[in-house]
């Protein structure tokens, strides 16, 4: 399925313009008289079509810091910018209208609708895109072409999240947020699943960014960003990718 | 259609059985609502095309006998439109086929057809002919109960005269759309009917030349209906007026007047129940709804679907399971709209009454049906919208549960763990129990509301017939006779008791308030008509009072111990201030009692009576029934029995499709409720009962858990329910509530072991169904889930 073994080395990003930049980001949860911070001031940027993992210990701000980037959930303080639109202070509807137009999330349970059909889950997104892919070839990307009518309940975990990683890229997003996509996934499947992320990165350029918790899977990256207690503890990059399939663990 | 729509059917028929529930409740208030509206505005249209079209009168007045010239005084009264003088008088009539006599009502009209105010609907046959003196035209419903055709004849006693009438046509006038004998309730058209014959043939029979004893007249735009009134009266007193009076009190006009009323009353009341309770459920289906799917709303926002969308998709979930509740209940509606008028023709008597629904009211029937599901799932799409999509991803933390009152009293440890279950599901959202504890009452009380009308008319009818009324037999004399005319009557084949009675007209007032009536005398020795109370008790009017029947003595706001004005409008008419002496309850009529002997004193007379009570030896009834048909002095007899079976054969009908409508439709509603109760405890304790299976929980011991929660709740509200229909009766027997008649608030123990026996069943038959759903319950897809 993947020619080559070979990654396409990482580009130099000295000297491009972010497609992200979010600055000084923190969030605070206050659950009664309780403040858990997530997030404690946060830098990052994003650049074009580059492959990034997030690694971390449990409760460290993962996905804190995802919900943030997809326009999921609005940081307490900092600022969050998409390329010239600033995505902080913006209402409901203007965050609605960017998760529209150029996110696509992948979670950890796939939270497929369970009453549509493969198809019709990806149809889902599809409908509302402006320039979406026809949904029926967004799954055989992900070899699911045979499964067009099965139901959820009808699919394996792994075909539930490949029906989840065709759903969140058939609309050509721009950014592809991944939530422990192997989470619940066993190894070979996982590995499967990676793949397909890894392709979608390198075919259409989008942007991907895959929280984990498997420290192997970092190899298969661009950067590497380290997160722990809130913060970005240490961002390294990989001068040498590795094809998921090389990869293991 | 979308991948959201697919969802929405999917989602709708995955609850089939809820959605089932919550349509039929739906299509039940709907079926009410356009019953009573259809029916209301149908009713309302034909009345206002028969009067308008065929001239019903404004005001009416019936004298002693006055000269015709005093009419042209009469149209000069400033606000009067049109006059018409007429002589109006009751014979009895011998019906070819019927035994007892009838009384008929002779209504002059003139010889050559003109227009008149109370104008003549020619349904058969013809006019009279000029030339023609015995030719008549009968009433439709008269002609209809006594099989009589055009050509047929009847014969009357027409001022002493034996006369032979024949029929020329059929007919209705606006007058009689409500054709019922003076001082009845309930029409009986074998035994009373309208008999127009032409003028000059009453002026020759009751020497009336160049006079009336009856009048109608319409008024001008912006009249005053009171001052009209007053001077009229003012001008007929020297010539015996008995007192004018308005349509609110002419008796066609009242009853349909109230008839409309209570359904405009009944059409508000009980679809707003109705739809309530729709509204409720879909409120507990949708929240429902709306936390099961959490995770995918939150999909649905992830990717750029926004608050419209979403809303917009729960709230179409709540349309679509509103509109085919909505197409049945119109359907249902016309039906039972169709059925309502052709019961309601059979004593509203008008040239033309059918269902005629208008586009507004089907519309309006959609809108309403439609505002209900919005008004249920509002909260469920508001919830929806409000999820924060982030949070949605989260699984839903454990559900809090706190040591209650329960708890610390140590009566947890006596009890089963599943109990223990069962009572902290309970205790944790009181709310909800108490939300679906609350339907479920409301399902008992429509029940016990809807047998109440059933118990009250039984009731009443016992209570009227039986034991206010012991005689076989009542006779009412054209003129007051003199006391040893009782001895005649005893003298009659079969008579076997007889009891005089005095009966006077009068107009009542006190302040600015008055009322027609009459004044009946009573003596502690009556034993056919004694005087009772509602609850029976005997009551004596003291020395020189009178006694106000409860109702009356509201309208005239006279308490006891006030003073009031009586105008007598019979023989020497005087006016007198009496006490009122105290109310008396009594379901029926407007009555107003003396003493006899205060009566006469205050008419200055020696024993006058006006009727008599007969007690009859039922094998010689048929003789003595032939002799009073042609006993020219008395204008009317009833015979009890006949009168109860007519009110059963007219009314027995109508109270049947009315009740059985409210109480099948409460039915619905109890299944609805208790259905939908228990699926919901399925949706939410799934999970946890699977896992108590998986524990090694019998089938039986979970199902235990399971409807012991709804069980609880269903016993815990039946008395409440059975409660909160007493007083729902209380309020219905008081919105009602009407002059003519006013149904006592009985409710027999019969009604309430049906009440709570139907929502048993509800409750029995609900459990089969989820027992039948447990027992498919898949564990396996149960516990993957992530729920
Ligand atoms: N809605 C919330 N309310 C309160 N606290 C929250 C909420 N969401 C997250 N937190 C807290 O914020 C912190 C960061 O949470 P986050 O989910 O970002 O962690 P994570 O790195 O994704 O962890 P994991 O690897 O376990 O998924 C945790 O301490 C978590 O308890
Ligand atoms: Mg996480």
């Amino acid at each position: 399925m993947i020619p080559s073994t070979e990654l396409p080395p990482s580009a130099d990003l000295a000297g491009k313009e972010p497609v992200f930049h979010i600055h000084g980001v923190t969030k605070i949860y206050r659950m009664g008289d309780v403040e858990v911070h997530a997030l404690r001031g946060v830098d990052l940027d994003l650049y074009a079509g580059e492959f990034v993992v997030v690694l971390g210990p449990s409760g460290s701000g993962k996905s804190t810091l995802l919900n943030i980037l997809g326009g999921l959930d609005v940081p307490t303080a900092g600022e969050v910018h998409y390329l010239d639109h600033q995505l902080t202070g913006a209402g409901d509807a203007a965050l609605t209208r960017f998760r529209r137009e150029h996110v696509g999330f992948v979670f950890q349970f796939y939270n497929l609708i369970p009453s549509l059909t493969a198809l019709e889950n990806v149809a889902l997104v599809t409908e509302i895109a402006d320039h979406p892919m026809d949904p029926a070839e967004a799954l055989r990307m992900v070899d699911l072409g045979e499964r067009l009518h099965h139901f959820p309940s009808q699919l394996s975990g792994g075909e539930q999240q490949r029906v989840a990683i065709a759903r969140a890229v058939a609309k050509r997003p721009d950014i592809l947020l991944c939530d422990e996509p192997t989470g619940a996934l066993d190894y070979p499947t996982g590995k499967l699943v990676l793949e397909v992320l890894e392709r979608i990165n390198r075919e259409l350029g989008t942007i991907a960014v895959v929280i984990t918790h498997n420290a192997a899977i970092a190899g298969m990256a661009g950067r590497v960003i380290r997160v722990g207690s809130g913060r970005i503890v240490e961002i390294t990059r990989n001068e040498r990718r590795i094809s998921p399939s090389e990869l293991s663990w | 259609m979308t991948a959201l729509h697919h969802k929405l059917f999917r989602d709708l028929s995955r609850m089939t059985g809820q959605m089932v529930a919550i349509t039929a409740v739906l299509a039940c208030g709907i079926a009410t609502y356009v019953t009573m509206r259809a029916s209301y505005d149908s009713l309302l249209f034909a009345r206002s095309e028969y009067y308008s079209e065929y001239r019903f009168a404004d005001v009416f007045a019936h004298v002693k006998r006055a000269p015709e010239a005093l009419a042209r005084s009469i149209a000069e009264i400033p606000g009067v439109a049109a006059v018409q003088t007429r002589i109006v008088t009751d014979v009895t009539l011998d019906v070819p086929g019927l035994e007892e006599p009838a009384t008929a009502r002779l209504v002059s009209i003139p010889a050559r057809r003109v227009p008149l105010l109370n104008d003549l609907f020619l349904r058969q046959g013809r006019y009279i002919e000029a030339d023609r003196r015995d030719e008549i035209v009968i009433s439709e419903a008269f002609a209809a109960a006594n099989q009589l055709k055009t050509g047929d004849s009847v014969d009357a006693v027409v001022n002493g005269k034996w006369e032979r009438l024949r029929v020329a046509g059929i007919g209705l006038s606006p007058e009689y759309l409500y054709e019922v004998k003076p001082g009845e309730i309930f029409p009986d058209n074998r035994r009373f009917g309208v008999l127009w014959i032409s003028r000059e043939t009453l002026e020759a029979a009751f020497d009336m030349k160049e006079s009336f004893n009856d009048l109608a007249l319409t008024l001008s735009q912006g009249a005053s209906e009171l001052e009209v009134i007053e001077r009229l009266d003012h001008l007929l007193e020297p010539y015996g007026g008995l007192g004018a009076y308005g349509r609110s009190d002419q008796i066609s006009y009242r009853f349909i007047a109230d008839e409309l009323t209570e359904l405009r009353t009944m059409g508000l009341i009980l679809p707003t129940i109705f739809l309530a309770i729709v509204a409720f459920l879909l409120h507990v289906v949708m929240s429902r709804l709306v936390a099961t799917e959490r995770s995918q709303i939150a999909v649905l926002k992830a990717f750029g679907y926004g608050r419209l969308d979403i809303a917009g998709h729960y709230l179409k979930f709540g349309l679509l399971a509103a509109l085919p509740g909505s197409v049945l209940g119109i359907a249902g509606g016309l039906w039972l709209g169709s059925l309502f008028t052709g019961v309601y023709a059979r004593y509203f008597h008008f040239p033309v009454l059918r269902l005629q629904p208008n586009s507004y009211l089907l519309l309006s029937a959609v809108a309403v049906g439609a505002g209900a599901a919005c008004i249920g799932a509002l909260s469920a799409a508001r919830r929806a919208v409000a999820l924060a999509p982030a949070e949605a991803m989260r699984p839903e933390s454990p559900e809090q549960f706190r040591a209650g009152v329960l708890e610390h009293s140590g009566l947890m440890t006596w009890i089963a763990p599943a109990t223990r279950m069962i009572v902290r599901n309970l205790s944790r959202r009181p709310w909800k129990a108490l939300a679906t504890a609350l339907g479920i009452a409301l399902a008992v009380s429509i029940l016990v509301v809807g047998r109440y009308t059933i118990d009250s008319v039984n009731y009443l009818v016992d209570l009227q017939f039986r034991v206010m009324q012991r005689e076989d037999l009542t006779i009412a004399f054209q003129e007051p006779r003199p006391e040893h005319a009782r001895y005649e009557l005893a003298q009659l084949p079969g008579v076997l008791q007889v009891e005089t009675f005095r009966e006077v007209p009068a107009r009542l007032r006190f302040g600015h308030r008055s009322r027609k009536t009459s004044i009946l005398g009573t003596t502690p020795e009556d034993t056919l008509r004694p005087l009772l109370d509602r609850s029976l008790t005997r009551i004596e009017v003291p020395g020189e009072g009178i006694v106000l029947n409860s109702r009356l003595g509201e309208i005239l706001g006279a308490p006891p111990g006030s003073q009031i004005q009586i105008e007598v409008l019979e023989g020497a008419r005087p006016v007198r201030v009496v006490t009122v002496a105290g109310w008396v309850d009594q379901p029926i009529g407007l009555g107003t009692y003396m003493r006899a002997g205060a009566l006469h004193r205050m008419m200055r007379e020696a024993g006058t009576i006006s009727g008599a009570h007969l007690k009859v030896d039922p094998r010689r009834a048929a003789r003595l029934y032939s002799l009073l048909k042609r006993t020219p002095s008395i204008s009317a007899v009833a015979v009890k029995e006949v009168a109860l079976a007519s009110f059963w054969k007219s009314y027995g009908d109508t109270i049947w499709i009315s009740t059985t409508m409210l109480v099948g439709f409460a039915s619905v509603i109890a299944f609805g409720i208790v259905y939908n109760g228990l699926r919901i405890a399925l949706s939410e304790r799934g999970h946890e009962l699977a896992s108590l299976r998986v524990l090694g929980y019998t089938r039986a011991e979970i199902g235990r858990i399971l409807l012991g929660e709804q069980g609880l709740l269903l016993v815990l509200a039946i008395p409440f329910g059975l409660a909160l229909g007493y007083a729902l009766s209380f309020l219905t027997s008081h919105a009602l509530a009407r002059d003519l008649i006013r149904l006592p608030l009985v409710i027999g123990p019969v009604s309430y072991t049906y009440a709570g026996g139907i929502v048993v069943a509800a409750g029995l038959l609900s459990g089969l169904v989820v027992i039948q759903r447990l027992a498919h319950m898949d564990l396996t897809e149960v516990l993957k889930s992530r729920e």
